[in-house]
């Protein structure tokens, strides 16, 4: 059995963790808030931008001057992979389940006879991606340090995709990300970003759309609304990642202070019954000395 | 009879509300929408957003260095790359914008269409925010 100092030095050690994982906790809480409050204020722009890409896209979609950004580049052999998650851990298995499912995914489109490339937002992402995929990787950014994200960080990594589909550098663009569902739920998705799927519903749902004028003309508005879409989805992802990285710590912190304090009073438990045992002991030695004489 | 305009930024929605008129600095020259426009989807060029609530007097002046906005009978939908009060504006600022844009000008590779227009769109907007902070 352990020694009642060992003890002591055992449980004031947990407690200490319990401080700093409650403190995490109440840190992540506050900024899960100011997260939450930054993902729901662009939502507004992102729905009219939808709709005004579902009247657009779909006149022009199957028109052979369709822009790469819409129609991809007609191939189907490199894909690149944006994996998005967060700079810090402590979150639970937020990080790593992205992680997984790029990996999951890289691993199956290289048994269909694709080449596979990876970009990481984010260094979580990309210390769990260079374990095994350290070859496919070909770029990262990391926003370590910062206080909050802006939209122009966004528009910077589109900048790069557009550049490198420019360059034919690949064919198709995944978005890997967790989606923030709510404060206990994030989920990974995958999105392609590039050749733009047009959902079936928005043709429907913008109704005449035919009967809208453009001004300067159909392609020109496109050219300049797809860089600013593939912006606000990566804006979208980054908002979402961090909402949910605040969510996913909070939940994970409060865990581990519940556990913690679970930990405090087994360990007080023992504590206890040792000084007990410890007291009757030395009772029952001087008693019996007593006896003795 | 009234506008329900909307103007959003990436980041947040700027303002909703109904106006009687609202001119916009479309790609093509200013635009007038009320009540009852023909639907259009149109390209912004940087340029002050007029908003006329009772349709007679200006009742607000927005800068936005471009975006797009969506046009029907009921509805003008403006999405802004970035906006601000035309108040707010302040010269020096947009001096400083106007010089990037500038050396961002001289550095684009004069044989990439794409990139000539980004750097004259830029070029444009910064002018057009000078212009509208002498105004203000």
């Amino acid at each position: 059995m352990a020694s009642l100092k060992a003890l002591r030095g055992r449980i004031t050690s947990v407690r200490n963790t319990r401080k700093i994982t409650s403190a995490m906790k109440m840190v992540a809480a506050s900024k899960l808030r100011r997260a939450q409050h930054q993902a729901e204020a662009a939502r507004p722009y992102a729905q009219r931008m939808e709709r005004m890409l579902g009247a657009l896209a779909a006149n022009i979609a199957g028109s052979p001057t369709a822009p790469r950004l819409l129609a991809g580049t007609g191939q189907d052999k490199v894909h690149l992979l944006v994996a998005v998650t967060a700079d810090r851990g402590l979150a639970g298995a937020f990080n790593s389940s992205v992680g997984r499912a790029v990996r999951n995914l890289a691993r199956r489109l290289e048994s269909d006879g694709k080449t596979v490339r990876i970009f990481c937002v984010g260094r979580k992402g990309r210390d769990f991606l260079r374990r095994e995929l350290a070859d496919r990787i070909i770029g990262d950014v990391n926003y370590v340090g910062r206080k909050s994200i802006g939209f122009a960080d966004a528009q910077a990594i589109a900048a790069r995709i557009v550049a490198m589909l420019a360059a034919s550098e690949f064919d198709v663009c995944t978005l890997v990300s967790n989606r923030f569902v709510s404060v206990i739920s994030q989920v990974t998705t995958e999105q392609q970003l590039i050749p733009l799927p047009i959902p079936e519903q928005t043709a429907a749902a913008t109704g005449p759309r035919a009967a809208y004028e453009y001004e300067p003309d159909e392609e020109t508005i496109l050219a300049r609304l797809l860089p600013q879409n593939l912006s606000i989805q990566l804006y979208r992802a980054l908002l979402e990642n961090n909402a949910g990285f605040q969510a996913a710590q909070m939940t994970a912190m409060d865990n581990a202070t519940r556990n913690a304090g679970d930990m405090i009073n087994k360990l007080a438990l023992v504590y206890n019954r040792t000084r007990q045992a410890n007291i009757t002991r030395e009772l029952i030695e001087i008693i019996s000395g007593a006896e003795a004489l | 009879m009234a506008v329900a305009l909307e103007i959003v930024s990436p980041e947040k929605l700027l303002l909703s509300q109904d106006v009687g008129m609202v001119v916009l600095p479309a790609a093509e020259g200013d635009l007038g929408v009320l009540p009852g426009h023909a639907p259009m989807i149109v390209s912004l060029r940087g340029g002050v957003i007029s908003i006329y609530e009772d349709g007679k007097t200006v009742s607000a002046r927005l800068f936005v260095a471009g975006g797009f906005a969506e046009i029907t009978d009921t509805r003008c939908t403006i999405l802004a790359d970035e906006a601000v009060a035309v108040a707010e504006l302040s010269r020096a600022a947009a001096q400083t914008r106007l010089a990037e844009a500038e050396t961002a000008w001289q550095a684009t590779d004069k044989m990439d269409i794409a990139a000539i227009d980004d750097a004259q769109d830029r070029l444009y907007a910064a002018r057009a925010m000078i212009d509208a902070a002498q105004a203000a």
